[in-house]
C-alpha cells in the first residue's frame, strides 16, 4: 500500500494553522453552548 | 437566511405575552441553526447541479472544501439539535413547527419538487414562510390566525422574489435542468406570473391591519411598499425584449425587482414590529 503523499513544511504549517483555527472556533462554540444551557437552566428553575 | 431569522424574530416580538429574553434568544438561535441545517442538507443533495450553476459552483461542496458526507452529517446534527433545544427549552409546539419546516424544506422542496415542477418554489416557498409562526408559537405555545397571515404573506411573496432571480439566472437553471418557470414556460409567462402574484400580495399584506392586529404605521408602510413592489413587477413585465421574450437589458428590471423584494419583506416586517411597539407605548 502506498504511503500518503508527504506535506511540504509550508503545507504542514498551513494545515496546523487551519487546524488551530478550527479548534479555537470549536472551543468558543462549546463555551457558548455551555453558557446558554446554564442560563436556560437558571431561567427554567426560576419559573418553577 | 437573514430574512428567515428576521421574520422569526418579528413573529416572536409581536406575539401576545412574554418570553424570557434568554429563551427568546434561544428560540431565534434555534431558527437560525435550523435554517443553516436546511442549507447544509440542501447543498449535500444538490451538489451535482450546484457544480453546474455559476451562482452556486463556489459553495463548499462543489468547490471541494467540504466532503458531501460531512455536510450531510453536519446538517442532520444541527437540525436534530435545533428541534431538541427548542422543545426542551422553549416549548414543543414551536419545536414541532420548526421540525415541520425543516422536513418541508428538505423532503418536499429539495428532494421532491425542485427538480420536478415549475411549482417548486410556489409550494416549496412554504418552508421559508414558517419562521414567524415558529416565533409566535415560541411565545404563546400555539398557532393562531395572525401568524398564519404572516405565513401567507411570505408564501405569496416567494414566487415573485424567486422568479425575478430565475429570469436573470435562466441559463444556469436551464443548464442544470432545474424546471424553474422561465425554463419551462418562458420569460414572458414568468413576467406575467410575477405581476399576478404581486397583485395578490398587496391586499394580503394589509390583512394584519384589516384584522385589527396592526395599526396605521403598518398600514402606510404596507401600502407604500406594495405600490413599490407593483411598480417593480410592472417594470419586469414591460422590460424591452426580443421576439422570444429574452431581455434586451440584461434583465435589469428583474435584478432590481429581486433586490426590492428583499428590502420589501425586511421593511414590511420591521414596520409590523415598530407599529406593535408604537401601539403599546402610545
Amino acid at each position: 500500500m502506498d504511503d500518503p503523499p508527504k506535506m511540504t513544511d509550508a503545507e504542514a504549517a498551513e494545515f496546523r494553522r487551519r487546524q488551530k483555527g478550527r479548534n479555537i472556533a470549536m472551543l468558543l462554540v462549546l463555551i457558548g453552548l455551555s453558557a446558554l444551557f446554564f442560563a436556560i437552566t437558571i431561567v427554567k428553575m426560576a419559573h418553577r | 437566511m437573514s430574512l428567515v431569522v428576521f421574520s422569526g424574530l418579528i413573529g416572536l416580538l409581536v406575539a401576545p405575552g412574554h418570553l424570557n429574553p434568554v429563551l427568546a434568544f434561544t428560540a431565534v438561535l434555534c431558527i437560525a441553526v435550523a435554517a443553516g441545517a436546511c442549507g447544509a442538507i440542501n447543498m449535500w443533495y444538490d451538489r451535482d447541479i450546484d457544480a453546474i450553476m455559476r451562482r452556486t459552483r463556489n459553495r463548499p461542496i462543489p468547490a471541494g472544501r467540504i466532503e458531501p458526507g460531512a455536510a450531510l452529517a453536519y446538517g442532520i446534527i444541527l437540525a436534530v439539535g435545533a428541534v431538541l433545544v427548542m422543545g426542551l427549552s422553549v416549548n414543543f409546539v414551536a419545536a414541532g413547527v420548526l421540525a415541520l419546516s425543516i422536513a418541508f424544506y428538505v423532503f418536499v422542496y429539495t428532494i421532491w419538487l425542485k427538480r420536478r415542477t415549475p411549482q417548486n418554489i410556489v409550494i416549496g416557498g412554504a418552508a421559508g414562510a414558517f419562521p414567524p409562526v415558529i416565533g409566535w408559537a415560541a411565545v404563546t405555545g400555539s398557532v393562531d390566525l395572525i401568524p398564519l397571515v404572516l405565513f401567507a404573506i411570505i408564501f405569496i411573496w416567494t414566487p415573485p422574489h424567486f422568479w425575478s432571480l430565475a429570469l436573470f439566472a435562466n441559463d444556469d437553471y436551464r443548464r442544470a435542468g432545474v424546471p424553474m418557470l422561465p425554463v419551462v414556460a418562458g420569460p414572458n409567462e414568468t413576467r406575467r406570473q410575477i405581476v399576478i402574484y404581486t397583485l395578490f400580495l398587496m391586499p394580503l399584506s394589509l390583512a394584519p391591519w384589516l384584522l385589527g392586529f396592526a395599526g396605521p404605521v403598518y398600514a402606510v408602510a404596507a401600502s407604500v411598499l406594495g405600490v413599490g413592489f407593483l411598480v417593480s413587477a410592472w417594470r419586469v413585465a414591460t422590460d424591452r425584449k426580443d421576439a422570444t421574450g429574452t431581455s434586451l437589458t440584461n434583465d435589469a428590471p428583474a435584478r432590481a425587482a429581486f433586490k426590492f423584494s428583499i428590502a420589501y419583506l425586511f421593511i414590511l416586517f420591521a414596520a409590523l414590529a415598530v407599529d406593535h411597539f408604537v401601539g403599546r407605548f402610545a
